[in-house]
């Protein structure tokens, strides 16, 4: 079923499974804070299923992704605004 | 206010705030009536570029005095306004255009205002975003952008501590004798100035306002990426086109680290809804001077009218034939950048102390339709 | 035929349309199932659900998972994916594009660690362990129960369910659920698992404050203050129709909600609407209205019609939702002057008081401004000061200026 696999986060390696978010993979880690707010103030995912763009992170390169539907896949590295 | 204003203005966009401003100062009792909100209509709907342009001698006058006002108030603007004085970039792609941007620079320096030419090395390194292959441009290093509404909102405000009265929601259906018939029933005034952008025609029929549709796109936060307002050295081919419509590249940055991505301009009258053909057109055009552009997010896109005129120069001044009624709209697009100019003009006029520029090429004479004249 | 939104309303009028038409499900998550059947592993799914996903499975319907549908009209819808973008013409779209959840904003609500109630099932559904975590549900409606089962099935230590609505509504809406009996045995269900869990009515958190890596939450009742420190505070007050991409087709939305007549047609020839995005009426109710949309889309229409008795049942569910879980007065003054409203642009309330409806406050505060495009502020303005919701404009959803280009191009052609 869910196969063990390895993401980067912020440079720092960490396990996840197929079939997670990339959000769920940082909450797991107990990452709360996502990004920052245009004036700077910490923030986190809030609705789950895209509508908020609080969870938004910077995958392979690709800025402003969605963590929260982005599915994990072995190696990907995302770069948070944290 | 128990006596009758001495200067209705019709319009609360950022030339009827300008104008109110300048008229309150003056010592005239104003009100301004807004159909809708104050800023809503054709500002809004703008860039919020505040430049120096050549089309014409009058428009270098009116787009450089209004520039010089604004610098004069800047350390009074609150942020909320985000002036910045970012500057603007005319990118030269070939070096016939380069040609050209060498007589742009002679042309302001003759002015006395500051142009600095740009060879291929000096724009890669001011703008390292934009394609390698250009010949160069002119950096205009006094233009600047602003958030127009929120200007719009401080020069009412200004004329407000002067003693003008601002009305939103009410609607000038006419002009009658010796004021305006509105939806809240007759208003008599000393003078009325209408200025009502691409609605003025409403009003003065014999005043030739045609809507100029242009589309807008702006983008998620990419801080950095674009530091001066880039204009192609095109854009005035573009802007002199008055029947087929065209795009040129245009790209501001905004305070927000936001990007806006213009211009197109298309002659279809009052039809404000999105063109496929030319939003796809202008976009390209951005991308193929600024390569890096095509993976960023736009987040929103919309479009605007601007109220331009036959001869590119906006109406100022006494309306022929009708007593008491005055005009200033048909900026076209440089009505953020010639609301202050426009405004200082108006109150001169009216109070009989003589504009600081000439106001001769604005004049309503010039090319109002004469009355039995059909417009259509 | 194209489907957007692949919930259980998705699911049903791809189900019933796939044997004559060619579907393509569109959905913004990578999976199907929308916001009830979320999963990772369809096991953990309840039976109905799972029957369900193998219809489709059958159906012959393509599902296109991770795509943000960017534009909409008549006949054509431009979509964006990671993996590339295009435009499908299609006889027929069915909007199915659910519902989101309501926030209010209190001191405190922006902090991480403060989600919404369908947002932290959600990240629980996609993987996020829970164990060990205290969790505090606060906020209004049926959706507090069933995501405290999840949270306790999960294995995280749920403080407290925190419920605004006082106990006499709850009773009252309680009561008319025995019309809607598979509702209310769910809601029995739920009630039953939380059941060592405190659940107070008629109380709400004024405010959450960040200490030490806690979140340290104030909860209200009465002139009662209780301070609670947990990890995770999910809120939510109710859910709203997503209707964006009803307002950028021109359908009609009135109240809210996409306007259908009985065969789940819109004001737009060609584009169905179908599900919560019509009306909040539940699962049962959106797999109804898909199937008659479904229906419609293959040329069939009116076999299978929504029983005018059952319509009315679920017209009864959705008032009785307003008038039982109505939001109490003290909810709509929590917010400071300094507390963010729009978080996408940090717009503070002391800023949007001074405007005079969402338009205003767009245009001078830049609420609504952002990402979201006022999905999230939008209904909170309604309910703070009574503003209607503006429509969003194209793109819908962020797309880069590549995209918009090739999609102008496509889009374009067809005009001419």
């Amino acid at each position: 079923m869910a196969e063990a696999i390895v993401i980067v986060v912020d440079g720092v390696e960490c396990k996840a499974e197929t079939g997670q978010t990339v959000a769920a993979v940082l909450l797991s880690h107990r990452r709360w804070q996502f990004g920052c707010s245009p004036a700077g103030r910490p923030r986190g995912p809030v609705c789950g299923m895209g509508v908020c763009f609080e969870c938004v992170v910077s995958v392979d390169g690709i800025p402003n992704v969605r963590a929260c539907l982005e599915p994990a896949r072995n190696g990907m590295q995302v770069v948070t605004g944290a | 206010m128990t006596r009758q204003p001495d200067l209705l203005v019709v319009g609360a966009g950022v030339v009827g705030a300008a104008c109110a401003m300048y008229a309150a100062e003056s010592g005239l009792r104003v009100v301004v009536l807004e159909r809708d909100l104050p800023a809503g209509g054709v500002t809004s709907a703008g860039m919020g570029h505040i430049v120096a342009m050549d089309d014409s001698p009058a428009q270098l006058a009116l787009t450089a005095y209004s520039r010089g006002l604004l610098a004069g108030l800047a350390a009074e603007l609150p942020p909320s306004v985000e002036y910045d004085r970012c500057g603007t970039i005319w990118v030269a792609a070939t070096g016939e255009e380069l040609e050209g941007a060498r007589g742009k620079c002679a042309l302001y320096h003759a002015h006395g205002l500051h142009a600095e030419l740009l060879d291929a090395r000096a724009l890669t390194l001011a703008e390292p975003s934009l394609r390698r292959d250009l010949a160069g441009g002119v950096l205009i290093p006094e233009d600047g952008v602003l958030y127009q509404p929120a200007f719009t909102r401080w020069l009412l405000d200004r004329a407000r501590r002067a003693g003008a009265v601002v009305q939103s929601g009410v609607t000038v259906r006419a002009l009658s004798r010796h004021g305006v018939q509105t939806s809240a029933g007759p208003m008599a005034s000393g003078a009325t100035l209408i200025a009502a952008g691409t609605d003025t025609s409403a009003l003065l029929p014999r005043l030739p306002i045609i809507p100029r549709k242009g589309h807008l796109a702006v983008t998620a936060r990419v801080p950095g990426m674009v530091r001066h307002q880039l204009v192609e050295l095109g854009y005035l081919q573009s802007a002199h086109a008055m029947t087929a419509s065209s795009v040129a590249f245009n790209v501001q940055p905004r305070r927000t680290g936001q990007l806006l991505i213009g211009s197109s301009r298309e002659l279809v009258g009052p039809d404000r809804s999105m063109n496929h053909d030319v939003l796809g057109q202008m976009l390209s055009r951005a991308v193929a001077f600024m390569p890096a552009l095509a993976s960023v997010d736009v987040l929103r896109v919309w479009t605007g009218l601007r109220p331009a005129t036959p001869d590119g120069l906006p109406f100022i001044g006494r309306v022929p034939e009708r007593e008491g009624v005055w005009v200033a709209a048909g900026h076209e697009g440089l009505g953020i950048t010639t609301a202050l100019g426009t405004g200082a003009i108006t109150a001169a006029l009216l109070t009989g102390s003589g504009p600081s520029i000439d106001a001769a090429p604005f004049t309503p004479d010039r090319i109002a339709e004469p009355a039995g004249a059909s417009h259509g | 035929m194209v489907v957007i939104g692949s919930g259980p309303a998705g699911i049903a009028s791809a189900c019933a349309a796939a044997p004559v038409r060619r579907v393509v499900l569109l959905d913004g998550a990578p999976g199907t199932g929308g916001q009830i059947w979320r999963h990772r592993t369809r096991a953990t799914l309840g039976r109905r659900a799972q029957s369900w996903l193998s219809r489709l499975d059958r159906s012959g319907a393509q599902f296109r998972g991770g795509v943000s549908v960017t534009e909409i009209e008549r006949g054509r819808v431009a979509w964006a994916s990671r993996s590339g973008h295009g435009v499908i013409d299609a006889e027929t779209i069915v909007l199915a594009t659910g519902a989101r959840e309501r926030y209010l904003p209190f001191p405190g609500w922006t902090l991480p660690g403060v989600m919404g109630i369908g947002g932290l099932q959600a990240f629980i559904k996609n993987g996020m362990p829970v164990s060990g975590l205290r969790v505090v549900l606060a906020g209004s409606g049926p959706l507090l129960l069933p995501v405290a089962a999840s949270c306790v099935d999960a294995g995280a230590e749920l403080l407290c369910i925190v419920e605004q609505a006082s106990v006499r509504h709850l009773a009252r809406f309680g009561a008319g659920l025995w019309r809607h009996p598979s509702k209310a045995i769910e809601a029995l269900r739920y009630r039953l698992q939380s059941l060592n869990v405190p659940f107070h009515t008629g109380s709400w958190v004024r405010q959450v404050t960040s200490s030490a890596g806690q979140l340290v939450v104030e909860r209200a009742a009465g002139g009662d203050v209780e301070r609670i420190r947990c990890d995770i505070l999910a809120t939510g007050f109710g859910l709203v129709p997503n209707t964006e991409l009803a307002q950028l087709a021109g359908c009609a939305v009135e109240e809210g909600r996409i306007r259908v007549n009985e065969r789940q047609e819109t004001s737009v020839p060609g584009i169905l609407a179908a599900g919560e995005t019509t009306g909040i009426a539940g699962a049962e109710a959106a797999l109804t209205e898909g199937r008659i949309a479904g229906s419609m889309a293959a040329g069939h229409a009116s076999s299978d019609e929504l029983p005018l008795a059952r319509r009315a049942g679920q017209q009864q569910f959705a008032e009785a939702l307003q008038r039982d879980f109505a939001l109490r007065p003290e909810l709509l003054t929590l917010a400071h002057p300094d507390t963010i409203v729009c978080r996408c642009e940090d717009v503070r309330r002391s800023a949007l008081d001074a405007t005079w409806d969402a338009r205003h406050a767009k245009l001078m505060t830049r609420a609504g401004m952002g990402p979201c495009q006022g999905r999230v502020c939008g209904p909170a303005m309604a309910a703070l000061f009574g503003w209607e919701v503006p429509a969003v404009r194209v793109p819908a959803l962020p797309a880069t200026v590549a995209t918009l280009c090739d999609h102008c191009a496509t889009l374009s052609h067809v005009e001419a």
